[in-house]
C-alpha cells in the first residue's frame, strides 16, 4: 500500500532530526535586526521608512504595489539606523533595513484583528500579514491563494512532510500549535470554498501524525495521510502526486491540477494572524548541525543576525566551516554570520570541515544512479555534460528547466559529481540565450 | 572574528560509497568464478589472468599518463576489472603475451583513447577479446585437454556440428557446475550466479538487462534452435553454455556501454539476445556473445537518442527532440 503513494525516484537520507524532542525556546529580541526587503519570490519591496525613524512591532517598513511581493514588517520596536544595500546569500545585493532595538517590543497600536467576511477581505488580509510560503520557497501567500479565474480548486493540501534532514521546525509547530493549525485549515477551507483538505506527512513522525489525527482528523473534510519517508516527499509536485495522484505539468502550477498546497507553519500563522492581527515578524527555526553546542528549535524575530541565533543556541562547539540556511539538500550556504533570519528560514545548520567540504569529483561512470534518483525523470548526467559544454540544444532537449534542484542526483552520485551545480549553470545558459534572442528580436523590431 | 565560511552549491550532503567501491564490488563478485576456474582448469589459469590484468594496467598507464599526459587514475580499479573480465574470456591455454597484449589493447585503445572511464563506447574487455579472436583465431579457440584428458570441443561447438560427428553434449548439471571446455572464467554458471547475486544485493547491477538478455536468447533458441521443427531447440544448453552467463551479468551490465534509460536498457538487452542467438544458430561461429556485445555497444547512442525519458509532468505525447 505504501508504493501507491510513492513518487518515482528520490533518495533515502539520514534523518538527523536531533532537535525533534526539544520544545521550542523563545529567543529575546537581539540588539539589532537586519531586515532585507526581499523575503519572497518576486519583486523587491520599496522601503517605507528612513534612517532615524522610530518603528514599532508589526509596522510596515517595506512594501510594493507589484503583485508578486509581500510587505515586510518590523519585528522589533526601535530606531532605523540604516537603509542600504547589503551582500546577501546567493551573491546578490539586497536593500535591507537595520533597526536598533529599544527592548520594549511596543506593538503598533493600530494593529487589530482583520475583518474577514468574504474572500476579497480574506486575500487582502493575507497580503497585509506579509505571509510567504514558509516551507522554504517564500512564494507570496496571497498570490498562491488567488488562483487564475479558470481554476476549479477542489483540494487544499497541507505540506507537513518536512523531508529534509535535521529540520524539525514544522514538526514542533504541529506538536505545539495544532489548534492554530486546525483553525488555519478551517479558515482557508471556508474562505476558498473547499470541502476537502489532505495533510501529507512522512511516516517517520508518529507523534505528529497522532497529534494531527487527534486535533485535525475529526474536522469535516480533513484527512491526515501518512506518506512513505523518502526525500523529496515535501517537494510540491511530489506531494501533490502522492496525495491526489495528479501530476503538475512542466512549467505549470498546482492550481492547474486544482489544488493549493500550503505549508503547516504558514497555515497555523494564518490562524494566529486572524486572532491577533500581528503580521509575520517571528519564525521557528531549527538550529542544529555538528558544530552547534545545543541544537534546538528557537523562535526568533525576523531579521535576527545569524551570529546571535547561534550564540543563543550555546554558540559553536567547534569551528564551523559551512553555515547553511535551510536543509542540507536545498539550503543556501551563507558567506557570513552577519546575514539574518528571514520569513521562510526554517533551519540554520553549522557544519565543520568534515561535513562542510564536498568530496572531489571523479569521472562519470554512467551508472545511471542519478537518473534513477531523479523524481522528475530527468537524466542529470546528460544535463551535466550539456551544461559543461554550453550545449543549448541538448540542455533544452533533456528538459533542464524541469529540474527543481532537490539534490538527489548529487547525493547519490558515486563519483561525487556536482550535478545540481552544473544544472544550475545550464539553466543560466538557457536564460541568457533566451534573453539574447528576445533582445535581438526587439532590436530587429526597431 | 567571524569564521571564514565555505560557500558551495547545494546539496551539502553526499551518500556514502564511491566509484572505486563499485569496482571493488565487481572484483569481489568475480572471485567465485575465478575460484571455479582454478578448480576446474588448474592453478595455471592464474597466469593468463595475471597477465591480462597487468596488460590492462600497463595499457591504461601508458596511454593515459605517458601518451596523453593525463592524471594517473589506476586507483579507481577499473583497469583491474577490465583485465579480469578479459582474462576470464580467454582459453586456459592462451599464450601469456597474448593475454598481456589483450589487456593493454582493452584499456589503451578501447578505453583511454576515448577519454577513459565512462567515456568508452565499447566494453573494453569484449573489444580486446574480439581483436584477439580475429587476429589469432586458432589460439583463441583451442581449448586444450579437459578434465578427463579428452581434447575439448565446447558444448556450443558440439551443438553446432558435433552431435552429427558423434560427440556427446555434457549434461545440464555439468554445464551448471562448469566442468566443461570453454574460456577459463565462463564455464561455471553456479559461480557466476553467486557473484551476480552479490552485485544485485549490493545494488551494483539490476537484473533487467541480464534477464531480458537471457530470456531473448532462450526464446529464440527454443523456437528456432532445431533445424527440423519449431519450438524444439535445446535452449537450456544454449543458456548454460558459452560466455552467455558471464556476458549477461558482467558485460551487458557495464554502465558505460549500456543505454541510460530503463526502456533503453531493455531494448539493448533484447538486441543482445537477438544477435547472440542469430550468430549461434545461423552463422559459422558457434558463439556470438562477444560480437553481440560490441555490436549493441555501438548502437547505444542510437538507442539513447530515442529513449529519452519523459520528464514528470511532461505532456502525454512523448517528448522527443
Amino acid at each position: 500500500m505504501f508504493r501507491r503513494n510513492l513518487f518515482r525516484g528520490g533518495a533515502h537520507l539520514p534523518h538527523l532530526k536531533t532537535t525533534a524532542d526539544h520544545p521550542t525556546v523563545v529567543m529575546p529580541p537581539p540588539n539589532k535586526v537586519i531586515i532585507p526587503l526581499l523575503q519572497h519570490m518576486g519583486v523587491i519591496c520599496e522601503p517605507t521608512v528612513q534612517e532615524g525613524d522610530f518603528v514599532q512591532v508589526g509596522q510596515i517598513i517595506g512594501d510594493s504595489h507589484k503583485a508578486m511581493a509581500a510587505p515586510v514588517h518590523s519585528s522589533v520596536s526601535g530606531t532605523v539606523t540604516n537603509v542600504d544595500f547589503q551582500l546577501w546569500a546567493g551573491g546578490i545585493q539586497v536593500l535591507t533595513v537595520e533597526i536598533e532595538t529599544d527592548g520594549l517590543q511596543t506593538p503598533l497600536k493600530t494593529l487589530v484583528p482583520p475583518t474577514i467576511t468574504n474572500k476579497a477581505e480574506f486575500l487582502a488580509a493575507v497580503r497585509v500579514s506579509g505571509l510567504v510560503g514558509l516551507g522554504g520557497a517564500g512564494f507570496p501567500a496571497h498570490v498562491k491563494l488567488s488562483p487564475p479565474p479558470g481554476a476549479k480548486i477542489d483540494t487544499l493540501i497541507i505540506n507537513a512532510a518536512e523531508c529534509e534532514p535535521y529540520i524539525t521546525s514544522d514538526y514542533r509547530e504541529i506538536l505545539e500549535n495544532s489548534s492554530n493549525l486546525l483553525g488555519g485549515i478551517q479558515l482557508l477551507m471556508r474562505q476558498l470554498g473547499l470541502s476537502r483538505c489532505i495533510i501529507g506527512i512522512e511516516d517517520n513522525k508518529p507523534a505528529a501524525i497522532a497529534e494531527l489525527k487527534k486535533v485535525c482528523g475529526r474536522a469535516k473534510g480533513v484527512s491526515v495521510m501518512p506518506l512513505p519517508t523518502r526525500y523529496p516527499q515535501g517537494a510540491e509536485k511530489m506531494l501533490i502526486w502522492a496525495t491526489t495522484r495528479r501530476s503538475v505539468p512542466t512549467g505549470k502550477f498546482p492550481s492547474d491540477v486544482n489544488v493549493i498546497v500550503m505549508n503547516v507553519t504558514s497555515v497555523s500563522f494564518l490562524a494566529e494572524f486572524a486572532k491577533t492581527g500581528m503580521p509575520l515578524v517571528k519564525k521557528k527555526v531549527t538550529v542544529a548541525g555538528p558544530c552547534v553546542a545545543h541544537p534546538q528549535n528557537v523562535e526568533v524575530r525576523i531579521g535576527t543576525p545569524l551570529k546571535d541565533v547561534f550564540a543563543f543556541a550555546g554558540g559553536f562547539s567547534s569551528q564551523p566551516r559551512k553555515v547553511i540556511m535551510g536543509g542540507p539538500m536545498m539550503g543556501v550556504a551563507q558567506h557570513s554570520l552577519e546575514t539574518a533570519v528571514v520569513k521562510h528560514t526554517n533551519a540554520l545548520l553549522a557544519f565543520g570541515s568534515e561535513d562542510g567540504e564536498l568530496p572531489e569529483a571523479s569521472a562519470c561512470i554512467r551508472c545511471g544512479r542519478c537518473s534513477d534518483a531523479c523524481p522528475m525523470s530527468l537524466l542529470p548526467l546528460e544535463l551535466h555534460r550539456a551544461a559543461l559544454r554550453n550545449n543549448l540544444e541538448d540542455l533544452s532537449k533533456y528538459g533542464t528547466m524541469a529540474c527543481m534542484e532537490c539534490g538527489c542526483c548529487s547525493f547519490v552520485c558515486p563519483s561525487k559529481i556536482h550535478l545540481v551545480q552544473a544544472i544550475r549553470l545550464g539553466k543560466t545558459q538557457l536564460r541568457i540565450a533566451a534573453a539574447r534572442t528576445l533582445a535581438r528580436a526587439e532590436g530587429a523590431a526597431k | 572574528m567571524s569564521p571564514t565560511l565555505l560557500v558551495t552549491s547545494s546539496p551539502h550532503l553526499r551518500a556514502q560509497g564511491s566509484s572505486q567501491g563499485i569496482m571493488l564490488d565487481v572484483i569481489l563478485a568475480l572471485i567465485p568464478a575465478l575460484g571455479a576456474a582454478t578448480y576446474f582448469f588448474g592453478l595455471t589459469v592464474l597466469l593468463p589472468l595475471t597477465f591480462a590484468v597487468l596488460g590492462a594496467l600497463a595499457g591504461e598507464y601508458g596511454m593515459r599518463v605517458l601518451v596523453l599526459g593525463r592524471d594517473n587514475r589506476l586507483a579507481d580499479l577499473s583497469a583491474i576489472v577490465t583485465g579480469l573480465l578479459l582474462g576470464m574470456n580467454l582459453p586456459p591455454s592462451i599464450p601469456l603475451p597474448l593475454a598481456f597484449l589483450g589487456g593493454a589493447i582493452a584499456t589503451a585503445f578501447v578505453k583511454e583513447v576515448f577519454g577513459g572511464l565512462g567515456m568508452n563506447f565499447m566494453n573494453p574487455a569484449m573489444g580486446a577479446r574480439v581483436f584477439l579472436f580475429l587476429a589469432w583465431p586458432s589460439l583463441m579457440t583451442s581449448w586444450g585437454p579437459t578434465l578427463d584428458g579428452v581434447a575439448g570441443a565446447t558444448p556450443l561447438a558440439i551443438l553446432k556440428d558435433g552431435e552429427a560427428a558423434g560427440q556427446a553434449l555434457p549434461d545440464l548439471f555439468h554445464l551448471f557446475i562448469g566442468d566443461r571446455a570453454g574460456s577459463l572464467g565462463e564455464t561455471s554458471v553456479l559461480a557466476l550466479l553467486l557473484g551476480a547475486g552479490y552485485l544485485v544485493l549490493r545494488k551494483v547491477i539490476r537484473l533487467d538487462v541480464p534477464l531480458v538478455y537471457l530470456a531473448t536468447v532462450g526464446l529464440i533458441t527454443w523456437t528456432f534452435g532445431n533445424k527440423t521443427a519449431l519450438f524444439a531447440g535445446n535452449f537450456p544448453v544454449h543458456l548454460l553454455s558459452g560466455g552467455l552467463i558471464l556476458a549477461a551479468f558482467f558485460m551487458a551490465t557495464d554502465y558505460a556501454t549500456q543505454p541510460v534509460s530503463r526502456v533503453g536498457k531493455v531494448i539493448f538487452a533484447a538486441g543482445l539476445g537477438l544477435v547472440t542467438a542469430v550468430i549461434r544458430l545461423y552463422t559459422n561461429y558457434p558463439e556470438g556473445v562477444s560480437f553481440a556485445v560490441i555490436l549493441l555497444n555501438c548502437l547505444v547512442p542510437l538507442i539513447d537518442r530515442y529513449t529519452v525519458p519523459k520528464p514528470f509532468g511532461a505532456p502525454k505525447a512523448a517528448q522527443r527532440a
